[in-house]
């Protein structure tokens, strides 16, 4: 086992225990912290498959930002969905052997990688351009962009130009989840790409991107709209009855 | 007006995103409840030597009792999309008045103390230790936000930061740093039973004086009781609803209907008031407290139902929270919901046809309909979603021949807030009523031109008071905001009434 494979082994079991037990404490805190009174934004539904619909249109098409500013939803929806398709296309690396519809999505996830890229460009453009979204971006705001930006260009980089080992690298990753490892290829493209993903997997709990679990948890959109009809009552409010 | 010495802003034709100017509403700063008014409500009568560490703890303890408070705090991405959403900050250009700066008031604070990066890598995150000068930003901009929710139907997350500036006005209450309108107003409530601190003989006094006015202008005896046992409906209504202009019509009106409907129906002196500025503070215990004295009120008159009167945010703590705060209702009639609004009422009763309407008697103005924030954002009519809309609309266009609506994007679910709801109905923040009123005067202003609208009608007495105050800012007539149930009261034709013409036929001539 070459230094390079130990490190890079250590920090992707680091990294995922991080990341998996990070985000489980913060679900299990949204999920135990109660909602005491009913606010969904209305007009809500009235029923709770109206609340999932809800939510599937919030999460799948970014409903409510689309309502709000067309170039926000533009650069961002390009970006997740993107990151979307090149996240099922690198399933390969870690399923043996590849499933059909991964295999069917790889030329899609291949050049995903650019509209990716370029709706993170947009993204970051607003930062700049925008003088309200210039006043509200910290400085992480635009380190997650730049980390997200390198993690998308050192991987185009390899996929269309530097081609590093993929058998290898696939069989590295496969090693770690059987822990029966092997060789990592100590090609730069491909070490700084894997630097970036494990330090955006570490900083996934921290950090803003608490947005992926909060808003399944927000009670502006998950709350279905009937409180005439059921009392919702909080174990602590309930305390204040006796 | 002369008092007042800021700049009015100009209305345009179209809506435009103003640039940010740093620090224009700074100064804007409501006047601290005193020491006894605090302490009135179970807080702290003013800040102690320890108030940094008591604000974080109050901090921590509504964080685990909120999860709108803490998913919110967690969840922005700095994405923007509320940034042009904020009326106060379209009016005031204040960037602290965008919704997310607004936010991060408290987020920087709640980063700061109880996030890990916050502790270690403060400044990467924009997270700030608790400071006299972040207290200052607290008080003065948390009563900038009039918690009606526009925000949050743009959020991705559905982020509202009526739960922020809630919390962090609970924070400060807690502390000793209370605000002396909403505090003083809730103290009065509970001394005397409505925000106006009209006692129960003033009450009486006052409806009998309505009754003797329709009894003049109708020839009709229509009753407006007061805590009159074995009603069938305790109606719950604003305190301005009994002399403000034009809230009052709004009484007479419901009086109408009920007199109509052949209900019996009766006010109640110790549930004199439908507002609950408990939900402004963002005070649990407080909007509980408040709540329960219409449990009583219901109890102890032995009524089958209860109705609301015309009142934005009161609606929404009847609608949304009555039932939490002051169920379960099982001692009221099953078959009608608890509570109604008094427009589900009207709308019935014009569906059932027993109400005699002349829309003609209306035919003297060109409306239009200010949909309030929280009734809009916060709340439902009926039992479809979207009936806070359609149901107003129904009832004014069955009594009104000539209705047009503003400007899509101003009205329904991204209705703009009159300026002055969520506790800011005070006179020392009129510069932020002013100018926070400015998108809905501006929407306003161009369907008057465009459509020759007179007048205005609107469900919410603190919107009907902000109106007729900033009105006259914007060279536009007081009088012109009129009720949804005046509109109603002008155009029921009561049973037995004594027909205009026959009166006042020799006026006209």
């Amino acid at each position: 086992m070459s230094f390079l494979t130990i490190t890079f082994a250590a920090l992707f079991y680091a990294a995922t225990a991080i990341m998996i037990a990070g985000l489980a404490n913060k679900i299990i805190q949204f999920a135990k912290t109660p909602a005491p009174l009913k606010i969904p934004t209305t007009p809500a539904p009235t029923t709770q498959t109206g609340v999932v619909l809800r939510m599937f249109r919030e999460v799948a098409f970014f409903e409510s930002l689309f309502k709000a500013t067309k170039w926000t939803w533009l650069f961002g929806y390009l970006f997740h969905i993107a990151l979307f398709l090149v996240l099922l296309r690198h399933l390969r690396y870690f399923i043996n052997p590849v499933p059909m519809p991964i295999e069917i999505i790889q030329p899609f996830g291949m050049y995903g990688g650019f509209a990716m890229v370029a709706g993170l460009f947009g993204l970051w453009a607003r930062r700049f351009l925008v003088d309200r979204v210039r006043y509200i971006s910290a400085a992480s705001d635009h380190l997650i962009l730049m980390l997200l930006i390198g993690i998308g260009i050192s991987g185009l980089s390899m996929t269309f130009g530097v081609h590093t080992d993929v058998v290898a690298v696939k069989s590295f990753f496969i090693g770690l989840m059987t822990f029966s490892w092997s060789e990592l290829p100590a090609d730069t493209l491909l070490i700084i790409h894997l630097l970036l993903v494990a330090a955006l997997m570490i900083i996934f709990p921290f950090s803003k991107l608490l947005h992926v679990p909060g808003v399944f948890f927000s009670p502006s959109r998950n709350q279905v709209d009937n409180p005439r009809e059921q009392r919702h009552v909080a174990d602590w409010a309930k305390k204040l009855e006796e | 007006m002369a008092k007042y010495d800021f700049e009015i802003p100009k209305l345009k034709e179209y809506p435009e995103v103003p640039e940010l100017v740093d620090g224009t509403m700074d100064h804007m700063e409501t006047f601290r409840a005193k020491p006894e008014f605090q302490e009135a409500l179970g807080f702290k009568g003013e800040l102690g030597e320890n108030w940094k560490e008591d604000a974080i703890e109050a901090m921590g303890d509504l964080l685990g009792k909120y999860r709108s408070l803490q998913v919110y705090l967690d969840s922005c991405v700095k994405c923007g999309a509320c940034t042009d959403k904020c009326h106060y900050y379209l009016g005031t250009k204040d960037p602290k008045n965008m919704p997310v700066a607004r936010q991060d008031l408290l987020r920087k604070v709640y980063r700061r103390y109880f996030t890990f990066a916050g502790k270690f890598f403060p400044k990467l995150v924009g997270a700030t230790d608790l400071t006299e000068e972040i207290l200052d930003d607290w008080y003065n901009y948390y009563h900038q936000c009039s918690q009606c929710r526009r925000c949050s139907v743009f959020c991705p997350y559905g982020i509202d930061t009526a739960e922020i500036s809630m919390a962090a006005r609970e924070i400060m209450d807690r502390i000793g740093l209370g605000d002396k309108y909403s505090n003083e107003i809730i103290g009065k409530v509970f001394k005397i039973g409505n925000n106006l601190g009209l006692p129960e003989p003033a009450l009486a006094d006052t409806l009998e004086g309505l009754e003797e006015d329709v009894l003049d202008e109708t020839g009709v005896e229509v009753k407006y009781p007061l805590d009159m046992k074995g009603a069938e409906i305790l109606l719950v209504t604003p305190s301005a609803d009994f002399f403000a202009e034009p809230h009052v019509d709004g009484l007479i009106g419901y009086g109408k209907v009920f007199h109509e409907a052949g209900v019996t129906w009766t006010l109640s002196s110790k549930a004199s008031e439908a507002a609950n500025f408990g939900m402004f503070i963002g005070s649990y215990e407080n909007m509980r407290k408040i709540s329960l004295r219409i449990r009583e009120a219901a109890i102890e008159l032995g009524v089958k139902r209860i109705v609301f009167g015309e009142c934005g945010h009161a609606w929404r703590v009847a609608y949304s929270f009555l039932n939490t705060l002051a169920g379960p209702f099982d001692f009221l009639d099953p078959n009608y919901p608890v509570p109604q609004h008094i427009l589900e009422f009207t709308y019935g009763e014009l569906q059932k046809g027993t109400l005699n309407i002349d829309k003609s008697e209306n035919d003297h103005m060109v409306l239009t309909y200010h949909d309030s924030c929280n009734v809009a954002r916060a709340t439902r009519m009926g039992d479809k979603p979207g009936g806070q809309f359609e149901i107003p609309r129904a009832v004014i266009k069955a009594v009104c021949n000539n209705f047009v609506d503003m400007a899509p994007e101003t009205i329904r679910g991204t209705t703009f807030c009159c300026g002055g709801g969520g506790g800011l109905l005070t006179d020392d923040l009129m510069e932020v009523r002013v100018k926070g009123a400015m998108p809905r005067m501006e929407a306003l202003k161009n369907v008057i031109e465009e459509h020759g609208v007179t007048n205005m009608a609107a469900i919410c007495a603190i919107c009907k008071s902000q109106f007729t105050k900033v009105l006259p800012f914007y060279g536009m007539d007081m009088d012109m905001i009129v009720s949804v149930h005046q509109l109603v009261s002008n155009a029921i034709i009561l049973t037995g009434q004594v027909s205009e013409d026959d009166e006042d036929g020799a006026d006209e001539d």
